[in-house]
């Protein structure tokens, strides 16, 4: 349970699998923070993603917090001191959005991308905000729990009328 | 008799078949300064490795330069990565990858698959390093039920890991000699990756996407006489690297396709969060196996091998090295590896052995709940990684309790890695961009999934 030196204040963490601690900034603090866990000597984003907890809303989470439909997860890592740490961002429910970590992190780039496009999440000044693994011309989020499994027909372009 | 693709207007028609909007490269006018300078090389922006927007020139004129689309169909794109490179005559001057043709849904697939069915789902996503996605998503499996996992077990997956490692460089060692034109590599990488296919269909009964790891330990115990299975493949391989040497190491053409170019540096893959031979390629000598040490990877012997410049003849040696380091740890678990169960004897997570079912009605019950519904795991969420060939492969799982992943999320070291490409590519030709994508070494269907 280590937070970085210069962390905003307030900040919510608790104990996790795996990992030395398990932030829960909120979107305002959330910027803030990751720039301290850089400053700290995480020199690496492993990985970004996004969770959405429509049918698990009454997940455990610490006192203080208010759990949103979305959550935005970033997993961290320290080279120099052999540890990761993760950030579960509230992110919302409505339209979530928040800022995009691409200034401090250029690796985030194709992450957000991705879990704009499998969520819908928006990031804030990312440069480049399209889909990246689903066509142009998709409609709806892939990963949101209510899109459905198997209903839709791949769509191929152009595809000629069954005979 | 109306045949719409012979009609005058073929080319809007092939244009509008295979647009990919906003996610393609645009023309020159259509940019913004900022935007040029972010497709230059998106960690040149950050600070202190600061790309001067001004140094891009941004005012050249359309008609100087060409727009060229590679891919998602060419061969030596490994898959289908498809690349629109901005070319000045035979220089590089942009490149942007777009990807997602093979996009099949696999992480919303998980969410539809139990923990006990999930390991099929997983092992397809790295179609050449099938062991360690099934090593990581069991290791988080496990990591959220607490299982204990026989040192047996233990020992069997590293091996079985190592030998994937070696498989999965000889496929690059053979696939970048056919992109640099020698094409003998190319018969050499995939004869000498016969051998381990051979001893996993020995073993797993199948030869790729083996769904051999599982949570709880391995699917089968190893086949009578692996011992010496294990040695003709280390003996052979071991040998045979030398002629690798030989045939690629020393030859002038090849050195000068290799040497110097394509270079990176270290604050630029940390940046971009690089990982694997690339990030080792520029001196972070940075190695899940040794830095945070997994199964029992902390009690053999092997070194960690990095480069210097980051340019492609350290990842090609750093590749070639590796393979003759993996080979040092099978020889150890050859060695060392312990007697015991395979696989945990935990009856929640281990269906019982076949006889049991007709003897036994808890057994017969702990069958059939495993088959139809899998096992529980409580609620929870964990991410583990681990070396893969290409980098660092994480799985993150979020866990409601059922017997189903709530979210499955696999970190892909080659989606992450591809992120160099246009850095690497910037300012080369075009025949250095083909090593570019050869050495960087993406797994197309780990990069969709």
């Amino acid at each position: 349970m280590t937070l970085p030196a210069n962390a905003p204040e307030n900040v919510i963490s608790a104990e996790g699998l795996n990992t030395s601690v398990v932030c829960f900034p909120t979107i305002s603090q959330y910027y803030d923070l990751v720039a301290a866990f850089k400053a700290d000597g995480y020199e690496m984003i492993v990985d970004l993603c996004g969770v959405d907890y429509l049918e698990h809303a009454n997940r455990s989470v610490p006192e203080g917090i208010v759990a949103t439909r979305f959550e935005v997860v970033v997993n961290l890592l320290s080279l120099s001191k052999k540890t990761r740490a993760r950030i579960r961002l509230q992110a919302g429910t409505e339209h979530p959005s928040v800022p995009s970590l691409f200034d401090l992190y250029p690796g985030t780039e194709a992450l957000e991308r991705e879990t704009f496009d499998m969520f819908g999440i928006l990031f804030e000044n990312h440069p480049d905000l399209t889909r990246i693994l689903m066509p142009e011309d998709w409609e709806g989020h892939p990963l949101r729990k209510d899109f459905s499994v198997g209903r839709v027909p791949v769509q191929f372009k152009e595809t000629p009328a069954p005979r | 008799m109306t045949d719409t693709f012979r009609t005058t207007n073929r080319d809007d028609i092939l244009a509008a078949e295979t647009s990919e909007g906003a996610q393609e490269l645009k023309r020159r006018q259509e940019t913004n300064k900022v935007e040029l300078g972010r497709e230059a090389g998106a960690v040149l922006r950050i600070d202190g490795l600061t790309l001067d927007p001004d140094q891009v020139d941004y005012e050249r004129r359309d008609d100087e330069t060409m727009i060229i689309n590679m891919g998602p169909s060419h061969p030596s794109t490994h898959g289908v990565l498809r690349l629109m490179l901005e070319l000045d005559g035979e220089f590089v001057l942009r490149t942007k990858p777009v990807i997602g043709y093979l996009h099949t849904g696999m992480e919303k697939t998980g969410e539809q698959l139990s923990y006990v069915q999930g390991g099929t789902n997983v092992t397809r996503m790295d179609y050449l390093s099938p062991i360690t996605n099934e090593l990581v998503f069991s290791l988080a499996v496990e990591q959220l039920v607490g299982i204990e996992v026989p040192d047996r077990a233990v020992w069997i997956r590293m091996m079985m890991n190592e030998l994937n490692r070696i498989s999965s460089h000889l496929v690059w060692m053979a696939t970048n000699g056919m992109d640099l034109g020698s094409t003998s590599m190319m018969i050499y990488g995939l004869r000498e990756r016969e051998l381990i296919l051979a001893f996993y269909e020995k073993t797993a009964g199948l030869r790729m996407n083996l769904n051999y790891v599982r949570p709880g330990g391995v699917a089968a115990d190893l086949p009578d006489g692996w011992q010496d299975d294990i040695a003709v493949i280390c003996d052979t391989i071991d040998a045979r690297t030398y002629e690798y040497d030989q045939l690629l190491t020393g030859q002038p053409i090849f050195r000068e396709r290799m040497l110097g170019v394509a270079s990176i540096t270290a604050e630029e893959a940390l940046a971009l969060g690089v990982t694997g031979p690339l990030l080792r390629s520029t001196g972070v000598a940075w190695d899940l196996r040794r830095t945070m040490p997994y199964l029992a990877y902390d009690q053999v012997d092997f070194d960690v091998i990095v480069g210097t410049y980051g340019d492609n003849f350290d990842r090609y040696s750093i590749r070639l090295n590796e393979i003759r380091e993996s080979i040092r740890i099978v020889r150890q678990c050859l060695e060392k590896m312990p007697a015991g169960d395979y696989r945990s004897q935990d009856p929640k997570v281990t269906p019982p052995p076949r006889q049991r079912i007709g003897e036994s009605m808890e057994a017969l019950i702990h069958h059939f709940k495993l088959f139809t519904e899998g096992f529980h795991v409580p609620e929870g969420e964990v991410y583990v990684g681990v070396e893969s060939p290409r980098g660092e492969i994480g799985c993150y799982i979020v866990s409601d309790g059922g017997p189903k992943p709530y979210r499955m999320h696999v970190r892909a070291p080659s989606f992450v890695n591809l992120q160099a490409i246009p850095l690497l590519m910037r300012g080369g030709s075009i025949s250095d961009a083909i090593t570019v994508i050869s050495t960087v070494d993406p797994v197309m269907g780990e990069v969709d999934r």
